[in-house]
C-alpha cells in the first residue's frame, strides 16, 4: 500500500535557470574557455625526447610506468612527486576555499562547467525558461520528441568530445587518433571513452544540481573551511528588506528596501535556490544572481550590489553602517597568507628535488639460499642481486664497485671467474633497470657478517652515481 | 489474531499500523519496497538455476555434478593443458638444441635456467638442498670444486647417468678402498695419512707423522688422488689440496673416510626425466656461480 499522504523526500523539482549576462557570466565563459582549451590541446603538444622515450609533451604511460610532464619524468619510485603535486591540489583548495568560498564549485568543477554547456545546449533548442517550463509540461508530441532527440544528440556528442579526449593523455594522441577511428584501439580506450561519455551525459544532463546538493561530499568539507572573512554570495538583506514591487515602493517611499521582487535571482540559479534566504548549502557560489540582480538594479535606477561577494564579516559592518570594502581588500588575511606560504614552499621543495635528483639508481639483494658459498681457493662468496636504474633516456656505461670490504673481487654470471676484479662494468639500456647478478668473493678472514656498499659510477661524461648498503656473511 | 476492527491506521502515513507500542513509539506495517522483494525472489530463481547447472549437492558417496559439466578439477586441468602447450615448443628447442650450444642462444639458455630452477625445487632438492647449497656428502652446487667437472656438457652427463647407480653401467664410477676396515693399512699408517693430508690441505704445519704419510700416499692414494693430491676428475677423485670437503676436513672425518671409505650415489635421470629437463637442470646448476667453461674438445665433439 503507497504512502497516503506525505513521501519521505521531496520531490525534484525542476530546475529551468534563466540566460543571464553580465561579468560574472562572461568571467565563467572565459574560464571555460581556457580550461577546455588546456585540457583539449594539452595531449597534442609534441615534446622531444629522443629515440628512447615518446615524444608527447604530457603522457601517463601506464604500459611503462612512467609519467613524463615536459621536461620532468617520474618514475614509479617516485611517486612521492605525485603524492607532493596531490597535497599542492589540496592546500590550494584550502587556499581559495578560504579566500573566496566554493569558488571552485562555481567556477571550475567539471560538474558545474558541463551543467553550464549542457543549459546553453539546451536553451538554443527549447529556448529561454519560461519554454523549457511549458515544454517540459508539454503532452509528448511529435515536435517534442525531435526537440528532445536533438537536444540529447548534442549533448551526447558534447560528451564524447569531452569525456572521449582523456584517452589521449594515456598513449599517443596522434596514434590513439587513427586507431580509434580505424577501429584497432585497445578495449579499455573504446571502455573509457564509453564510461566517460555516458557518465558526462548524465551527470551534466539529467543529475546537475543534485548531485552538488545530494551526491557531493565537498560542499560538506568546504563550507566546514568557510568562515566569516570569507568571500561567498550575499544577499544584503538590511538594504534589500522589507520587498517590494516597484510600484508600491514608489507609493509608499522610505517603507520599503531595494529588492523588488522580481525574482531573478531565482530565476538564473542553476541550483534552483533563493539566495534571499541567506547563505545556504545548495548555492555553487557561482553569482550568476549577482549579474541578474545588477542588472535589475540598473534598470530600477538603484545602486549595484544588493546581492555581491561579500564576507559574512563586511556584511554584518555593513549592516551597521560602515562602508562596503573592495573585494581584494578582503583576500589578504594570516590565514590565506599561511596557506600559500604553506603552498609555495612545498612547490619550491619539489622542484629542488626534482633538480637535484640523480639519473642512476642502484638497490641490492643478497642472496639467502645459501648464505655464502666457500670456494675451493678457500675464499668465500656471497651472491647478490643488483639493479641499476638508469633514468636517462639514452644507454649509459656504469661501473659498480664495492666500498669496505677488503681485497674483495667481483664477478657477475656473464664473464669467467678468472675475469673477477675489484668492480665490474655494464650498460644499461635506456630508460631501464638492468639486472645484475654479482659475485662477490672475498678471504675467509673477517667478521662473520660485514656492511658494506655497493657504489655505481655512470662513466660517460655527465657521471652521476649512488649507493646502496648491504651486508658480507661468512660462516 | 487480530480482526479487521482492531486494525488501526496512522494518520500521517496512512500506513497500517502494527498493534504495539512502547513509550509511545508505535511500529507502522510498511510493506517491503517492490524492488527489494522483486530482487529476493530473483536470487531464490537465481539459486534453484545455479544447483541445476552446477554441482551443488553432496549425495552418500558422490555429487549433484550439475548440467554444465563443470568442475574445478576440469577446469585446472585445462589450465595444466594450456599451460603444457604454451611451453612445449620451448622445451622442444632446448631438447633439440645441444647443451654446449645452449648459451650462444640466451634466449633459450634464460629460459632453460628458469625451467631448470623449478625442475630442480621438485627432484634435486631432497639432497642438495633448496639452494643447492648440498650437505655433508651431498656437494655444494654453488662452489667452484667439481668431482667430475663443472662444464655444462659435464654437468649433464652427471645428471644423465648418475653417480656409482648400481644398475646402470654407464654411470659414473669412483671406488675408494676401505683401508682400515679392509685391513690394507694399519691403524697407525691411516693416522700418518690423515696427517699428510691436513698438511696438503694447509691446515697442519709438516711433522713427522705426515712425513711417513706422505710416502704412504705415494703408494695408495696417488693413483686416484693424483701425487700433489689435486684429484682426477676423470676418476671422480676430489681435489685434497682444496678449501672444499664433502664431508669434512677435521682429522676425525678425514680418517673415518680413508678407514671406511665414502660411496655417495646419485640416481641417474634419463629414465625419470626427458631430455630437455635434464638440459634444464643442467643450465640451472652450471648458472649457480661455480659454472666452467665448456672444454673446447667437447664443444668439437659434442653431440
Ligand atoms: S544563489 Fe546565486 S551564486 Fe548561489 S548558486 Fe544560485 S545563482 Fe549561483
Ligand atoms: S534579483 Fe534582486 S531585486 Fe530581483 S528579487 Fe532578486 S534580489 Fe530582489
Amino acid at each position: 500500500m503507497p504512502p497516503a499522504s506525505g513521501d519521505l523526500y521531496e520531490k525534484r523539482k525542476g530546475v529551468y535557470p534563466k540566460a543571464v549576462d553580465g561579468f560574472y557570466r562572461r568571467l565563467k565563459w572565459a574560464i571555460m574557455a581556457v580550461t577546455l582549451a588546456i585540457y583539449w590541446g594539452t595531449p597534442w603538444i609534441r615534446w622531444d625526447r629522443g629515440p628512447y622515450a615518446p615524444d608527447q609533451a604530457v603522457l601517463v604511460d601506464l604500459a611503462h610506468r612512467r609519467f613524463y610532464m615536459f621536461a620532468i619524468e617520474i618514475w614509479p619510485h617516485e611517486f612521492y612527486y605525485v603524492a607532493g603535486l596531490l597535497v599542492m591540489a589540496g592546500i590550494g583548495l584550502f587556499l581559495v576555499t578560504s579566500a573566496v568560498g566554493r569558488a571552485w564549485c562555481g567556477y571550475a568543477c567539471p560538474q558545474t562547467v558541463w551543467t553550464d554547456l549542457y543549459q546553453h545546449v539546451e536553451r538554443f533548442i527549447d529556448g529561454d525558461r519560461n519554454a523549457q517550463i511549458r515544454l517540459a509540461k508539454a503532452p509528448w508530441s511529435a515536435a517534442k520528441a525531435a526537440r528532445r532527440l536533438a537536444k540529447w544528440g548534442v549533448w551526447l556528442a558534447i560528451a564524447f568530445l569531452t569525456g572521449g579526449a582523456w584517452i589521449f593523455y594515456f598513449a599517443d594522441a596522434p596514434t590513439l587518433q587513427r586507431e580509434f577511428w580505424t577501429g584497432s584501439a585497445a578495449p579499455v580506450a573504446y571502455g573509457t571513452v564509453g564510461v566517460l561519455t555516458a557518465t558526462t551525459f548524465i551527470l551534466g544532463g539529467f543529475l546537475r544540481e543534485q548531485l552538488c546538493i545530494y551526491m557531493c561530499p565537498w560542499p560538506r568539507i568546504q563550507t566546514a573551511m568557510l568562515d566569516e572573512k570569507s568571500l561567498v554570495v550575499t544577499y544584503k538583506d538590511w538594504r534589500g528588506e522589507k520587498r517590494a514591487s516597484l510600484k508600491k515602493a514608489e507609493a509608499h517611499p522610505g517603507d520599503f528596501g531595494d529588492c523588488i521582487d522580481c525574482n531573478q535571482c531565482v530565476a538564473v540559479c542553476p541550483t534552483g535556490i533563493d539566495i534571499r534566504e541567506g547563505p545556504q548549502i545548495g548555492c555553487i557560489t557561482c553569482a550568476l544572481c549577482i549579474d541578474a540582480c545588477d542588472k535589475v538594479m540598473a534598470q530600477v535606477g538603484r545602486p549595484r550590489g544588493l546581492i555581491d561577494y561579500c564576507t559574512q564579516e563586511d556584511a554584518e559592518a555593513e549592516k551597521n553602517g560602515a562602508p562596503s570594502r573592495p573585494i581584494l581588500r578582503t583576500l589578504l588575511r594570516p590565514r590565506t597568507i599561511a596557506y600559500a606560504a604553506i603552498w609555495t614552499s612545498i612547490g619550491a621543495a619539489m622542484l629542488f628535488a626534482l633538480g637535484a635528483r640523480t639519473r642512476i639508481d642502484i638497490a641490492a639483494q643478497q642472496d639467502r639460499n645459501p648464505i655464502f658459498v666457500r670456494l675451493s681457493d678457500g675464499a668465500i662468496r656471497n651472491a647478490y642481486m643488483v639493479k641499476v636504474r638508469n633514468m636517462e633516456a639514452r644507454p649509459r656505461p656504469v661501473r659498480v664497485k664495492v666500498e669496505g670490504l677488503a681485497d674483495a673481487r667481483l664477478w657477475t654470471d656473464a664473464m669467467p671467474r678468472d675475469a673477477a676484479a675489484p668492480s665490474v662494468t655494464a650498460t644499461v639500456p635506456a630508460d631501464s633497470v638492468a639486472k645484475l647478478r654479482i659475485f662477490i668473493a672475498a678471504p675467509p678472514a673477517g667478521p662473520a657478517r660485514q656492511d658494506f656498499r655497493f657504489t655505481v659510477t655512470a662513466t660517460d661524461r655527465e657521471g652521476g652515481d649512488a649507493r646502496e648498503p648491504a651486508r658480507f656473511e661468512r660462516p | 489474531m487480530a480482526d479487521a476492527s482492531d486494525k488501526r491506521i496512522d494518520t500521517a502515513t496512512g500506513t497500517e499500523l502494527k498493534g504495539h507500542e512502547w513509550d509511545g513509539i508505535a511500529e507502522l506495517d510498511t510493506p517491503l519496497p517492490r524492488w527489494w522483494l522483486w530482487t529476493f525472489y530473483a536470487t531464490i530463481l537465481f539459486a534453484i538455476g545455479y544447483c541445476i547447472a552446477y554441482p551443488a549437492w553432496p549425495l552418500v558417496s558422490d555429487y549433484t555434478r550439475g548440467t554444465l559439466g563443470w568442475s574445478s578439477r576440469g577446469t585446472l586441468e585445462q589450465e595444466l593443458a594450456a599451460r603444457e602447450a604454451q611451453i612445449a615448443p620451448i622445451h622442444k628447442a632446448i631438447a633439440d638444441t645441444s647443451i654446449t650450444d645452449l648459451p650462444g642462444r640466451p634466449h633459450l639458455m634464460q629460459a632453460a635456467v628458469e625451467g631448470g630452477r623449478a625442475a630442480f625445487k621438485v627432484h634435486c632438492v631432497q639432497c642438495h638442498g633448496s639452494g643447492a647449497a648440498g650437505a655433508k656428502g651431498y656437494p655444494n652446487l654453488n662452489d667452484d670444486d667439481w668431482l667430475w667437472g663443472g662444464d655444462l656438457a659435464t654437468i649433464e652427463r652427471t645428471i644423465v647417468d648418475g653417480v656409482r647407480n648400481p644398475d646402470h653401467d654407464a654411470t659414473r664410477q669412483s671406488i675408494m678402498p676401505a683401508f682400515g676396515r679392509d685391513q690394507l693399512l694399519t691403524g697407525t699408517q691411516v693416522d700418518d695419512l690423515v696427517a699428510h693430508v691436513r698438511v696438503i690441505s694447509r691446515q697442519d704445519k709438516p711433522g713427522a707423522a705426515s712425513q711417513r704419510g706422505a710416502r704412504l700416499f705415494a703408494d695408495n692414494c696417488a693413483v686416484c688422488h693424483g701425487a700433489d693430491g689435486k684429484g682426477s676428475r676423470t676418476l671422480g677423485a676430489p681435489n685434497l689440496t682444496d678449501g672444499i670437503w664433502l664431508y669434512g676436513g677435521d682429522a676425525g672425518t678425514i680418517r673415518e673416510t680413508i678407514w671406511n671409505s665414502r660411496q655417495g650415489v646419485m640416481p641417474r635421470w634419463d629414465d625419470k626425466l626427458d631430455k630437455a629437463t635434464i638440459r634444464m637442470l643442467a643450465a640451472y646448476v652450471h648458472s649457480l656461480g661455480g659454472g666452467e667453461a665448456t672444454p673446447v674438445e667437447a664443444a668439437n665433439g659434442a653431440e
